[in-house]
């Protein structure tokens, strides 16, 4: 007994008058608190609404604006002074880039973080530091890793304002992102799988390359493949490592310079000529449309994948 | 069956070697990570100690007035717009985001609260440039049509589609937190009479207070180190107003503007984004670390 009250605390409020007996009768006011009680109900549900409603105006606002741009041209133009001969096909070659090289970069670092940490590290100050670090760059600002993409890959690194230095800094963004899915992904793998595999003698790197990898895969290409979504629609990191924002040009070396589909988003949206705003708007477009592409590929990999253990 | 009896003693010294080789090159992955913050720590520091070389530390921190070009340094006029827009965002996704949890975890049916929460979340995955263009051309006309003196930059629309942004963070969040709330409180309080109502706002919410209070610290933290949004809609203004209408500046907002300006690096001025970026860093770094704590220290732990 003692147990439950110390876990449900007294709530101070319990004192108030609302419920408790008046004029020393207790009156139940069941009408009045019914009427409350929908009340809220529905104040409850606007919230709801307004969240659902904001998301709908904001997807049909975008679309109105941009469908006029969309065409093939628009996709395979580079960008112009003149909003009708202008498009997006360095931006596009330039985010192809960045999934490309962050994905080789971020994947293997990530995953192997992850295995250590749930299947190799002890329980120790080390492990809990790096656990807290880990969580601490998630939450890390991501023009912060733009600062540090400037003072380490553009300059220390001497890496310049290149393909390569735009990719390792959304790689850092990334990763601790693609580690916590990866350890997720891992801890749900029933240890029962592992401890057969031990009982029939096979050593610990043997058990996690061919059973508990197998099994987790699903889920950490999934975290992976949301945590790129992420990664593509960076803006601010890549200003400050200094992505140009225009660029008539094909990037086709990691040590080009190049730009990005939010860079020239954010460029054509600062412009003040209104018919660049539409252009700004078709590129939305665009970038959604590649955005829902990977969240659909996410969520069929899950639903794919989960009902097999 | 051969390939298990050809490797059927793991124990061997022939096969230590490759083991130990890949123990230590995932360590070497998961210590990565450290380096990425001993990077961060570097790269904000380095600069920001050549600042203070020339800039007083004092005179940075309490000037308020943000005047690079006149040389007047004080961040807390850039720490203020930061502020403003993060309490307005904090006006809309707070007080909905609740009520949207509340919705989710005690009157939605499974049914709906499956297609709902990821529907919101969606919010939370668009990039934050298309807030920055939804604010600019959608929010900021609206209004101008309301408020005729709004400036074509504000930190009302900024404010808004933050508070849009960061709304399924408080939800989520906030559901999960409601959601793990044992059913025995609520039958317990249904028991003694209670409507939905008061078992909601009077049993559950106040049990899951620290799990709402960790996901508004964390809103927070993110509404503090959003860029491109304000960038866009709040525009490049410092200043000190109480009026929502005007444009203000953020921390973010100056770095972004000095990144795409022709500020020759290593110059007094281009120093100011990594001073300014180390307060945004230790702001958010503060934040983020509260919130952890609250939910290990106050999490109620039932049965």
């Amino acid at each position: 007994m003692s147990r439950h009250h110390a876990a449900v605390r007294p709530d101070p409020r319990m004192n108030d008058t609302s419920l408790a007996p008046r004029g020393g009768r207790f009156e139940p006011r069941i009408a009045q608190r019914q009427r409350t009680g929908r009340l809220f109900r529905g104040l409850c549900l606007a919230a709801v609404a307004f969240g659902v409603v904001s998301l709908v105006v904001l997807l049909i606002d975008v679309t109105r604006d941009g469908l006029g741009v969309l065409s093939l041209d628009f996709l395979t133009r580079y960008p112009s002074r003149l909003p009708a001969r202008a498009g997006i096909r360095s931006a596009i070659l330039g985010s192809l880039w960045m999934v490309l090289l962050v994905t080789v970069l971020a994947f293997p670092l990530g995953v192997g973080a992850a295995v250590y940490l749930e299947e190799y590290a002890p329980k120790n100050w080390f492990t809990r530091m790096l656990q807290t670090n880990i969580a601490n760059l998630a939450g890390v600002p991501s023009i912060v890793y733009g600062i540090l993409g400037l003072a380490v890959f553009v300059r220390f690194l001497g890496f310049g304002r290149s393909v390569l230095a735009g990719a390792a800094t959304l790689a850092l963004l990334t990763l601790p992102v693609v580690i916590i899915a990866a350890q997720e992904a891992i801890r749900a793998v029933p240890s029962s799988l592992r401890e057969a595999s031990y009982g029939l003698g096979a050593s610990r790197w043997q058990t996690i390359r061919h059973h508990v990898l197998p099994v987790a895969m699903p889920g950490i290409l999934t975290g992976t493949i949301l945590a790129l979504s992420r990664a593509i629609g960076e803006t601010a990191p890549l200003i400050m490592i200094g992505a140009l924002t225009f660029i008539a040009f094909d990037p086709v070396t990691p040590m080009d310079s190049f730009t990005v589909l939010p860079i020239q988003i954010f460029n054509w949206t600062q412009d003040a000529r209104a018919p660049f705003h539409d252009l700004a708007a078709g590129g939305i477009v665009v970038l959604l449309v590649v955005l829902l592409l990977m969240n659909a590929s996410a969520i069929l990999l899950r639903n794919k994948y989960q009902r097999k253990l | 069956m051969s390939q298990i009896a050809s490797s059927s003693s793991p124990f061997s010294a022939r096969r230590r070697p490759l083991e130990r080789v890949i123990r230590t090159s995932l360590f070497v992955c998961a210590a990565a990570s450290v380096l990425v913050t001993v990077g961060i720590i570097y790269s904000l520091f380095a600069d920001t100690i050549s600042f203070f070389e020339e800039v007083s530390i004092s005179s940075f921190l309490t000037g308020t007035t943000w005047s690079p070009q006149a040389g007047s340094y004080g961040v807390l006029e850039l720490v203020y717009g930061t502020l403003i827009i993060t309490f307005g965002a904090m006006l809309i996704a707070g007080p909905l985001g609740i009520a949207s949890a509340i919705y989710l975890s005690e009157y939605a049916s499974p049914r709906v609260r499956n297609v709902v929460k990821p529907t919101l979340e969606v919010l939370a995955g668009i990039p934050t440039v298309v807030y920055g263009y939804f604010g600019i051309m959608f929010v900021t006309p609206i209004l101008r049509t309301i408020f005729p003196q709004t400036g074509i930059f504000n930190a009302a629309s900024a404010a808004i589609v933050v508070g849009i942004m960061i709304l399924p963070m408080v939800s989520s969040l906030s559901e999960d937190a409601l959601a793990a709330v044992p059913r025995s409180l609520r039958e317990a309080a249904y028991g003694l009479g209670a409507t939905k109502f008061e078992v909601s706002t009077r049993v559950v919410t106040p049990a899951a207070l620290s799990g709402i209070v960790a996901s508004f610290i964390l809103a927070v933290s993110r509404a503090i180190g959003e860029t491109m949004a304000v960038a866009l809609a709040a525009g490049a203004t410092p200043r000190l107003t109480l009026n929502p209408l005007e444009s203000v500046q953020t921390m973010t907002a100056y770095i972004v503007q000095v990144s795409l300006g022709d500020t020759p690096y290593g110059s007094l001025e281009y120093r100011t984004i990594f001073a300014v970026g180390l307060v945004l860093f230790l702001i958010t770094l503060a934040m983020n670390l509260l919130s952890q704590r609250i939910t290990r220290r106050f999490r109620e732990v039932y049965e």
